[in-house]
């Protein structure tokens, strides 16, 4: 019974809290101690030049490197080797040796989908994403705007509460970065939660609502995307904002 | 020269002519040595995977230790399986010394370290690119591990057939525990082997010959797999 309500009505990850985050490697300090909130709501983009730990901090809070102190705490963490109620997509998608629609059954079959709901629900998720006609061809053969898309079919398959992206348009082409961002901005109208990193200001203008800008493995600023973008309040952001090309 | 000519001419004749005393030796060392094989990769492969997507202590060690395996001499295999299975062994009472059965044991022992130790590198590998991705999905250790081997399973023809190579080539240790017994335990390595020093060549080299056939011919047919696989899922 119990289970049976949590399956309709997951308990909400967010707000996600991260106190005093530190992360190491050998004697290198990548992250070097991040307090913060993630609400759900708004659309969250991580700016910085690179090297400022942007896409380590999304490892740490989707779970994939521990930290070395400081806690990251969900508010309803997902049960150990239980169904995740978060994703992440790669800046380069890794696709299993079977066909499109097998990439996202096994997706779905990891969250405990019974087999007899898997197909359907991941030909609705490829359908979403315009590759449907793809269903069976092998996935490691589409192109990389295709493997973009059928990674974010596989996210609106699992219909996670937060999805984390790490520079996910990063090596294509302006068409298939629009699709993309098309996708992601409809996962967000179905109410998942947005954290992404990029290094596109363009893409920044389009799709954040508010900027957490960092710099040198901290957080710098943290803003509203208007703000932010018109007025940056820190001289890292400032010089940020210069010195990056606006698309 | 003379002789080899005369004896390759012999060797062809007996093949061609299906000789029922080559094609019992021809069958009997296939149906071992795939049987070795079966079990070779039910063990050897598993063991591998896990080897490549766990971290644990010592597991450079053991990676170490399996790497030396794949160089086990086959009579050393032998003499262990033979002392196993012999009446004063552990597992004399089965009776089973000087059995096919023994042989494809030993068989089965000797190219498990190799399929392992194959597999663990190709498995790795392809953690390197896999593991974010999978522990992503939620993905546990064994299921990635899982995972890995059906994903990567037309690499890991090549290496099966590297085990079928080894097992059906080797004649250190299926002479010892299987006894080259005629009719019964005598396999085509063993049959070149004694052929020669008895001198009866034609026999020796017709056999040498199809062993030579059955390795490249399977080596040819995994290579053809592999090539289409490749183009067809990347």
């Amino acid at each position: 019974m119990t289970v049976a309500v949590h399956m309709r009505a997951p308990l909400s990850l967010l707000p996600l809290r991260l106190d005093d985050v530190v992360f190491e490697v050998g004697a290198r300090r990548i992250i070097r101690g991040i307090s913060m909130t993630l609400e759900a709501g708004p659309r969250t983009v991580i700016l910085g030049p690179n090297g400022a730990g942007k896409s380590v901090l999304l490892r740490l809070c989707h779970g994939l490197l521990p930290p070395t102190a400081g806690t990251i705490r969900w508010n309803a963490p997902e049960l150990p080797g239980g169904p995740r109620q978060q994703a992440m997509v790669f800046q380069r998608p890794v696709m299993l040796r079977r066909s499109a629609l097998g990439n996202v059954t096994y997706a779905l079959k990891r969250m405990g989908v019974p087999y007899g709901e898997r197909r359907e629900r991941a030909l609705e998720a490829l359908r979403r994403v315009g590759l449907e006609p793809f269903a069976g061809h092998a996935a490691r053969v589409l192109s990389g705007g295709e493997q973009q898309r059928l990674a974010l079919a596989r996210v609106w398959a699992l219909r996670p509460q937060v999805l984390f992206l790490d520079e996910p348009t990063a090596s294509l082409d302006p068409g298939a970065t629009h699709e993309i961002e098309n996708v992601i901005g409809a996962l967000h109208a179905a109410g998942t939660k947005i954290v992404m990193v990029t290094h596109n200001l363009g893409q920044t203008h389009r799709l954040a609502d508010e900027i957490l800008f960092m710099h040198e493995g901290r957080l710098v600023e943290r803003a509203p995307a208007d703000r932010f973008l018109k007025h940056p309040a820190s001289r890292e952001a400032a010089e940020f904002l210069e010195g990056e090309l606006p698309w | 020269m003379n002789s080899i000519a005369e004896a390759a001419g012999q060797a062809f004749l007996l093949v061609a002519t299906a000789d029922p005393k080559l094609v019992g030796i021809v069958l009997l060392s296939l149906r071992i040595s795939l049987a070795a094989v079966l079990i070779g990769c039910t063990i050897g492969l598993p063991i591998g995977a896990a080897i490549a997507v766990n971290e644990f202590r010592g597991r450079r060690t053991l990676t170490v230790i399996l790497n030396g395996l794949m160089g086990l001499p086959s009579v050393v295999v032998g003499l262990v399986v033979y002392l196993l299975l012999s009446r004063a062994g552990p597992f004399g009472a089965w009776g089973i010394l000087f059995t096919p059965t023994a042989m494809v044991i030993a068989q089965a022992i000797l190219i498990m370290p190799t399929i392992a130790a194959l597999s663990r590198q190709v498995v790795a590998d392809a953690w390197e690119e896999y593991r974010e991705q999978l522990l992503s999905l939620g993905e546990s250790r064994l299921g990635a591990a899982a995972t890995l081997l059906w994903d990567l399973r037309f690499s890991l023809v090549t290496i099966v057939l590297a085990g079928f190579g080894r097992a059906a080539s080797e004649v250190g240790a299926v002479m010892i525990v299987g006894g080259n017994i005629d009719g019964v335990t005598r396999v085509m390595t063993t049959a070149i082997a004694l052929e020669t020093s008895k001198g009866d060549l034609p026999l020796a080299l017709g056999l040498g010959l199809i062993l030579l056939a059955v390795v490249l011919a399977l080596n040819a047919g995994a290579h053809v797999v592999k090539e289409t696989a490749q183009r067809r899922y990347g």
